[in-house]
């Protein structure tokens, strides 16, 4: 049983989806629990499997038995498990099951009659996001970057607001553009190399007369430019915004701390087992422009995010931003640089997750997007604050949240690199972010306006009808103005977890070096 | 001139398929009608799939169908017939093949390097009588590469399955705005509101 994990990983919402589909229809209640079942399931293999690689290292499973003893390399799907992606597994399923946790009754209420086909959606996004991450084989990875793709523009177009089909029409011409060019950079890899298995291509190509090849070359920037319009990596990202803004609340906060996150890594994966550290960083030699591009993307995110009236908008800005950061470290050819944009891409996921969580309970508390809309309601919901501002701390970068030590690690390996021009993107992302959230928290806690408000007595009076509509938590003072449990209490443990990364970076460092080690370059640290 | 008869003619169906490419996008960003966008969408994806699909061709390779009939040559012949017993040699089958599809026949006066081919064939035709009974080998050389072929029926899947899911999202936008073309759209959002938040 327990060498199956990776096959269960995948199966179990997948199997979900379907019985979903099966008996969901009936009845709507029935829905829930096959989501929660499914969802536990794979957050245990995850579980497991980080146990797994951390006691034996790297694990390889191939689907249906075709192992290398039976069929060369490349006949059956490989599927690998390593330390690179061990940890992004946890993170995925955790994410889930705290967003399916979220969605008890919010799913409800966006998509009605829908119910059953959004848990459906759901369940298919996980196997394609598990599915990218744990994939050892090219073309494997394509099918399930479309799967996964397929379903967020389906969760994007499924909600009430008329303007989300548009931004989901939009993010589908470009999502698929990316795929579609990253399915073409395999193609040239299959030209060259003859085989789809990530480890045999990386084998063949290191053979000078294959890997220096144009083909090779042109291989490396087909994928490269379809991962970076799948990240939303600036000047490709104008899907994003629009599209994380006007969908439900509930794909919002599934898709946004994990469709980016996972482009990021399958960028990293491509880029370490594919291609290998030598040809990228050394043969290739872009490294630098690389690097300013992504100084581009984080000073660019963060000054539009500084433009934004919308609470959500502007998050997903700071999410291009972010992007900007993982992909900074990557290429920094710096051991550090890519130890932290692992790492971010852990905190990252987590902390996106917070902030929209408490960006939704807050818009659906004053049925409004605007920032300057929210005046007085941290005083009326401090558990929601509370989540909302750890977040926010973690994207300013304050100790001991994790967006701090990742912060960290990217500008020691930027110092190391020489990087000057990231080094200052970064310090400058961290003052722009302190901006933008102390001036919410400002307008939230104070009541201060820059715009005349003509209705603070109306918000008074809406927020006390929302409150009896919804029905009590309990009778505490503490809890009365409060959203439901189901919506805060993910919050609150996702807050608790990107404290809980940062506090504990170090064993989750030494996980990721584990991942890094003997490779040229990146494998050691310089000092 | 040069680079035309050394770079453009060998590899023209390259360049076709760069050219279709092309065209997909310029529809996918240029075009303000949705459905048209998404007809670009295809093409754009139907350019890639010729594409991986050239990669598999052979010179004087047929369609990978394997067969196990018992009468000699049984590769060329019964793939080109379907399921009908084959009689007889190559050459006398020769137009029947044309017909048939197996691009090798047709094209033998016309490729130059495929004369030596061509010739090894006919010989092995005697031998291939012999091994074809005793032991069931296969020579790669005469099939076209099947996995291209393999992938790009996934391919063909996807790109089906996103455009049925473009239409969908295509027919919402049409309920909520009454109209299939971007500017009048982008105007009616610009007037309107964004929608209620849910």
């Amino acid at each position: 049983m327990s060498d199956q994990l990776p096959a269960i990983l995948l199966l179990a919402p997948l199997f979900g989806a379907l019985i979903t589909g099966l008996v969901g229809n009936g009845d709507h209640r029935r829905c829930f629990p096959i989501l929660i079942a499914s969802l536990t399931i794979s957050f245990a293999c995850a579980i497991g499997l980080l146990g797994q690689v951390i006691q034996n290292g790297t694990i390889d499973y191939f689907m249906g038995g075709w192992g290398t003893d039976r069929a060369p390399l490349g006949v059956g799907i490989q599927l690998r498990v390593d330390a690179l992606n061990a940890l992004l597994l946890l993170v995925i399923t955790t994410v889930a099951l705290l967003v399916a946790v979220y969605s008890l009754r919010r799913a409800g209420e966006e998509n009605t009659e829908k119910t059953p086909q959004f848990y459906m959606l759901f369940q298919m996004l996980c196997v394609g996001l598990l599915g990218i991450t744990v994939t050892a084989d090219a073309f494997n990875l394509f099918v399930l970057v479309e799967v996964s793709s397929l379903t967020s523009y389906a969760l994007v177009a499924m909600g009430s607001k008329p303007r989300g089909t548009v931004a989901a029409f939009n993010y589908l011409i470009m999502g698929t553009i990316g795929a579609s060019l990253y399915l073409l950079g395999v193609g040239y890899l299959y030209m060259k190399t003859g085989t789809l298995n990530m480890v045999g291509i990386h084998e063949i190509l290191l053979d000078p007369e294959v890997g220096q090849s144009s083909s090779i070359f042109v291989a490396f920037i087909l994928i490269l430019v379809g991962v970076w319009i799948k990240m939303a990596f600036f000047p490709l990202y104008g899907w994003l915004p629009n599209a994380y803004s006007y969908c439900p609340s509930t794909s919002s906060c599934l898709l946004a701390p994990l469709m980016t996150k996972v482009s990021v890594y399958v960028m990293i994966r491509v880029m370490l087992s594919v291609f290998g550290a030598e040809w990228v960083f050394q043969s290739l030699g872009w490294s630098h422009t690389v690097v300013w591009l992504a100084v581009i993307a984080i000073l660019a995110g963060s000054l539009l995010a500084l433009a934004q009236v919308e609470l959500k908008k502007m998050l997903c800005y700071l999410i291009v931003a972010e992007v900007g950061y993982m992909v900074g470290g990557a290429w920094l050819a710096n051991h550090w640089g890519m130890v932290g944009s692992l790492y971010h891409i852990l905190a990252d996921a987590f902390m996106t997750l917070c902030l929209f969580i408490a960006a939704s309970i807050f818009i659906k508390r004053r049925q409004a997007d605007r920032i300057d809309q929210l005046e007085g309601l941290f005083k009326k919901m401090p558990l929601t604050t509370a989540g909302f501002v750890v977040g926010a701390l973690a994207m300013i970068g304050v100790p001991p949240t994790a967006g701090f030590f990742s912060k960290w690690y990217l500008l020691r390996g930027g110092i190391e690199a020489g990087q000057w021009g990231y080094v200052v993107a970064l310090l400058v992302s961290s003052l722009v972010n302190a901006v933008l959230f102390f001036r919410i928290i400002e307008i939230a806690y104070f009541g201060k306006n820059p715009v005349e408000s003509h209705g603070h007595g109306h918000d008074d009076d809406h927020g006390h009808e929302d409150e009896t509509q919804q029905g009590q938590v309990g009778g505490s003072t503490l809890l009365s103005g409060e959203g439901r449990p189901a919506t805060l209490i993910p919050l609150l443990i996702s807050a608790a977890i990107v404290i809980l990364l940062g506090v504990f970076n170090g064993p989750i460092v030494e996980i990721i070096q584990q991942a890094l080690e003997g490779l040229p370059v990146i494998g050691t640290a310089t000092r | 001139m040069e680079f035309f008869n050394n770079s453009v003619v060998p590899y023209f169906n390259y360049w076709i398929y760069v050219i279709l490419m092309m065209i997909g996008l310029h529809a996918m960003i240029t075009k303000n009608n949705l459905i048209k966008k998404l007809i670009g969408m295809t093409i754009f994806q139907t350019a890639i799939i010729l594409l991986y699909v050239s990669i598999g061709v052979k010179s004087g390779a047929t369609i990978p169908i394997l067969a196990h009939h018992h009468d000699d040559h049984g590769e060329e012949t019964e793939s080109a017939h379907h399921g009908e017993p084959d009689h007889g040699h190559t050459e006398a089958d020769a137009e029947a093949h044309a017909k048939a599809g197996a691009p090798s026949e047709v094209e033998k006066p016309d490729r130059p390097g495929d004369g030596e081919y061509e010739k090894e064939k006919k010989d092995d035709h005697h031998d291939h009588g012999d091994p074809h009974h005793d032991s069931h080998a296969v020579n790669p050389d005469h099939f076209a590469n099947p996995l291209p072929h393999v992938l790009m029926l996934t391919a063909i899947v996807v790109g089906v399955s996103t455009l049925g899911v473009a239409l969908a999202i295509s027919q919402s936008i049409y309920r909520n705005f009454g109209s299939l073309e971007e500017d009048e759209i982008l105007a009616k959002i610009k007037q309107g509101g964004s929608g209620a938040d849910v």
